[in-house]
């Protein structure tokens, strides 16, 4: 097992490499510069926005700049933000608690939802519950995010005004009114993200257990006369749970893509919103450090699934 | 006529039969007030007076949190770094220049004691020095005293190339020199009629020599105080997080009395301006909110029942549609819009003058702009003093097309009119924002009612406003025939804004596109009007030339101005906050309180 853990982690050093090559070059191809807010701005004469162009390398050949970066990566050093002028590794440690909190409270909810919700429709296909269950489910997977989004701020903080639509990182107060403070302000994101991940996961886990709960050992599991409830959780679910695993582990990434449209909307200060204003200021070093991070997060949980697959089910050998 | 006028009520101010107010009411009466109305009194002979103060509180703190929605926050807080106006504003919180401008564009003093005149002596009578008194016993946060060699360091900081600061252009042709711990002079190398420039207003906030000494030159980057300032100003720094955040706490050793009245302040950036201006007008969950350019309907909505209102502030600030001179489809040495070409359409004076005659700025601000918005048609647009009255506009399709008709562009086949096979189509470029859309489409509408075909294009503002060389889509190198932004006047002055155009400037292929000319428009008469400008004194004269350099502008039709815009501001009803047109937002913090 630890062999095998061993060698999926060498060979994503390669495809590691390739993933930042291929960013790096199409960042660097990507039009637009660091310094254009400056153009305009009758104080800053050209010469200053050229030399500073020069003073960050933006002139010189691509492979050169490729290598740097790599070099400085290798010794740890996530390079420099043309904008603020700071680490960017300082940069992205300020932002992942917001993102950590809020992608994880998320998911946690999707799960909460869809489990026992996908569990129950799958013992009773074609019910009532069954039918209402998918109807929602197709409603909240077709209205993206940022729909959804704004609907929750007209309704929760403009009409009925309960829920601020701002989010904070410096609540006043302490103990027991911060926390309280804390989940107020996220129930919405929450909600937000949290939803529309449920509903996707409700179908995919009543199609796993539809796929067990027919199989003949169900069945002996029954004719032995054990109840429903111990038929449905210690027999079906426990193998209709192991693709599931699997689903959430390799959703993560794409989970993190989702956040930063509702990071946007409700002003988090996470690493979603900061890709966002790095792309838009064209501050390379932060969106290449971003984007470089999503990539170690999808080969990371891709290593993560394939574990966690040959843990549940032993009749999978991993070699 | 003016000009005598003016010299006599200089007269009759300087032996006290008339009042300050009432000098300036009389300037008001012919166009001639705002920042520059007292600097012709200073130069006038006559010191520069405050104006009046509002501030109402009667002692220091108490007002709680001040809570400020910067859609886009600060990502550092070095003003001499400053890449926009959110990074100045931030630092403002904490830093403060020797002055300040107020919203009439008077200066208001911050650090320094007293405002230079040449009847108090600290300005030469040949415009070539400045002395400024700072004030005594202003201490930095950190306890520290403020002298005449933090002001000297700022200076020696910023005019260094390697410490790449930008605001080096403010500081390089000066020389600052320190008198005695508490006055320092700045010596200018030739008669510099706006002198109030450098160490003047939130983007040229002092910083502590003993902090930053050891940091200069190519270790600027170094500093950790870059990210936790330590300032002189109304504020201490508590927090900051680059895009996110900025936070500080009522300084109890501030220099003015009574101030600040907020025992906190915070600064959170993020989002967009329309939920900014909701979370302020409508939610009530934020104070203040920056740079609200929303249309004006989505505001006059928010407003009704709601918790906060709309403010504004008048500047100089011109939507301007700029034409080109050169031909942008011919490629001359690998260059298009090369000055060996000429535009083949706006060659004809017509056709630029049918043009300006298309664009119909009353619907666009009516349609568009709203409250933020006034019509004119002149290029430069303030100070009031510079603001020519001998332009008008008009809106008119059947004007424009007996233009044409006149000229020899006739209607062919497809409704287009053409003339020698040329045929009137044109591409109209700008910035990817909400209302430039807009505007393109009523221009482009009313320009198919007189025969003109135009290619609308978008460019995003990231790409459109770079210095990438390589990138064709810069407004720089404006590959379009016309196109359409604005640039901002950062200060009550338009020297800077008006020297862009000159000759010299033509933003070509060998300047790498820097040069800031971009209609690429040559005027012998506009050269000689700014460089006379440049070193005129006397403040009537010069203002003169700059209403001649507006007027062959308009003559030559260079620029078709869309809308004289001006700051909008989201504000909770009880704030009262002051807003400068001339100034950053934060740049009258320490006077902004809360009505009980």
């Amino acid at each position: 097992m630890s062999q095998y853990v061993l060698r999926r982690l060498l060979i994503a050093i390669p495809s590691l490499l390739g993933i930042s090559l291929v960013l790096f070059v199409v960042l660097a191809l990507a039009p637009g510069d660091p310094f254009a807010e400056l153009a305009t701005n009758p104080n800053v004469p050209p010469e200053v926005a050229l030399a500073l162009r020069a003073k960050f390398g933006l002139d010189d050949p691509i492979y050169l700049r490729y290598l740097h970066w790599l070099n400085a990566m290798v010794h740890g050093d996530w390079g420099f933000s043309f904008v603020s002028r700071m680490n960017v590794d300082t940069l992205i440690l300020q932002r992942l608690p917001a993102t950590l909190y809020v992608i994880g409270s998320a998911q946690i909810l999707a799960l909460l939802i869809a489990i026992p919700v996908g569990v129950y429709a799958a013992t009773k296909p074609y019910s009532l519950f069954d039918q209402i269950a998918n109807t929602l489910a197709f409603v909240g997977f077709s209205l993206p995010t940022f729909f959804t989004g704004i609907l929750f701020i007209l309704i929760f903080s403009v009409t009925l005004d309960w829920l601020p639509f701002v989010y904070t990182t410096d609540i006043k107060g302490t103990g027991i009114r911060w926390v309280l403070e804390m989940i107020r302000q996220a129930i919405m994101p929450v909600a937000v993200l949290g939803l529309f991940q449920a509903a996707s996961m409700t179908r995919f886990v009543r199609s796993a257990m539809l796929d067990v709960i027919r199989l003949d050992y169900v069945t002996t599991a029954r004719a032995k006369g054990l109840g429903q409830a111990t038929v449905i959780v210690k027999h079906v679910m426990r193998n209709a749970m192991i693709p599931v695993v699997t689903l959430i582990a390799l959703q993560m990434p794409a989970v993190f893509g989702g956040a930063i449209v509702t990071e946007q909307i409700f002003r988090i200060p996470g690493i979603g919103s900061l890709l966002i204003t790095s792309i838009l200021s064209n501050d390379t070093p932060v969106v290449m450090a971003v984007t470089f991070v999503f990539a170690c997060l999808v080969v990371l949980f891709n290593l993560i699934a394939d574990v966690l697959y040959g843990w549940l089910d032993p009749r999978i050998s991993l070699r | 006529m003016l000009d005598k006028e003016l010299r006599s009520m200089i007269g009759q101010v300087k032996d006290g039969r008339m009042d300050r107010r009432a000098f300036i009411k009389r300037l008001a009466a012919v166009g001639l007030t705002a920042p520059l109305a007292n600097q012709i009194l200073a130069l006038g002979g006559v010191a520069m007076a405050e104006g009046p103060t509002t501030y109402k509180p009667t002692k220091r703190g108490g007002g709680g949190a001040l809570k400020l929605l910067w859609w886009q926050g600060p990502t550092l807080l070095n003003p001499h770094f400053a890449t926009g106006t959110k990074d100045q504003d931030g630092s403002r919180l904490f830093y403060e220049p020797l002055a300040c401008w107020d919203p009439d564009g008077n200066m208001k003093l911050v650090l320094a004691a007293e405002i230079p005149s040449i009847e108090n002596g600290l300005l030469a009578a040949d415009g070539k020095s400045v002395t400024w008194k700072l004030k005594p016993g202003v201490k930095w946060h950190d306890g520290k005293p403020f002298t005449a060699d933090d002001v000297v360091f700022n200076w020696e900081y910023a005019k260094d190339p390697a410490t790449s600061a930008l605001t080096i252009a403010t500081h390089r042709d000066i020389t600052v020199e320190k008198v005695d711990d508490l006055t320092v002079r700045i010596l200018f190398k030739k008669p510099t009629p706006f002198w109030a420039d450098a160490f003047v207003g939130a983007p040229n906030t002092i910083i502590p020599k003993h902090l930053f000494a050891d940091y200069t030159g190519s270790k600027s980057r170094e500093a950790p105080t870059n990210l936790s300032p330590v300032g002189t100003g109304p504020y201490k720094f508590v927090e900051f997080k680059p895009g996110d955040l900025v936070r500080g706490q009522l300084n109890p050793d501030y220099h003015m009395p009574n101030r600040p009245y907020f025992d906190t302040v915070e600064m959170k950036g993020g989002g967009d301006a329309v939920s900014a201006a909701r979370a302020v007008i409508q939610t009530g969950e934020y104070d203040f909110g920056w740079n609200i350019q929303v249309e004006d309907d989505v505001l006059l909505r928010l407003e009704k029942g709601g918790k906060g209102k709309t403010v504004y502030a008048v500047g100089g600030d011109t939507e301007f549609i700029a034409l080109n001179f050169t031909d942008p489809n011919t490629e001359v040495d690998g260059e298009r819009s090369s000055m060996k070409t000429k535009h083949p359409l706006f060659s004809d004076p017509a056709v630029r003058k049918a043009l300006s005659l298309l664009v119909d700025r009353e619907s666009v601000k009516k349609a568009i702009y709203g409250r933020a918005g006034r019509t004119t048609a002149n290029f430069l647009n303030g100070p009031e003093k510079f603001v020519s009255k001998n332009t008008t506009w008009e809106f008119s399709v059947e004007k424009a097309s007996k233009l044409l008709d006149d000229a020899g562009w006739k209607p062919g086949a497809d409704g287009i009119r053409e003339k020698d096979g040329k045929k009137l189509k044109l591409l109209y470029q700008t910035s990817i924002n909400g209302p430039r859309q807009k505007t393109q489409a009523i221009i482009k509408q009313a320009c198919q009612k007189a025969g003109i075909e135009v290619e609308l294009k978008s460019v995003v503002a990231s790409v459109f406003f770079s210095s990438d060389v390589a990138n064709p889509d810069t407004y720089a190198k404006f590959y379009a025939d016309i196109e359409m932004f604005q640039i901002p006047l950062s200060q009550p002055d338009p020297s800077q804004h008006m020297r862009r155009y000159l000759s010299t400037n033509v933003a070509t292929k060998e300047n790498k596109w820097q040069g800031t000319n971009f209609p690429r428009w040559v005027n012998k008469d506009y050269d000689a009007a700014i460089e006379a400008a440049e070193s005129e004194m006397d403040p009537i004269k010069r203002a003169a030339h700059y209403i001649k350099a507006n007027d062959l502008m308009y003559q030559d039709t260079v620029f078709i101005p869309v809308q004289h815009r001006l700051k909008v501001e989201a504000a909770a009803n009880n704030l009262r906050p002051i807003v400068s047109g001339w100034a950053n937002e934060t740049d009258n913090l320490h006077d902004w309180y809360r009505e009980e």
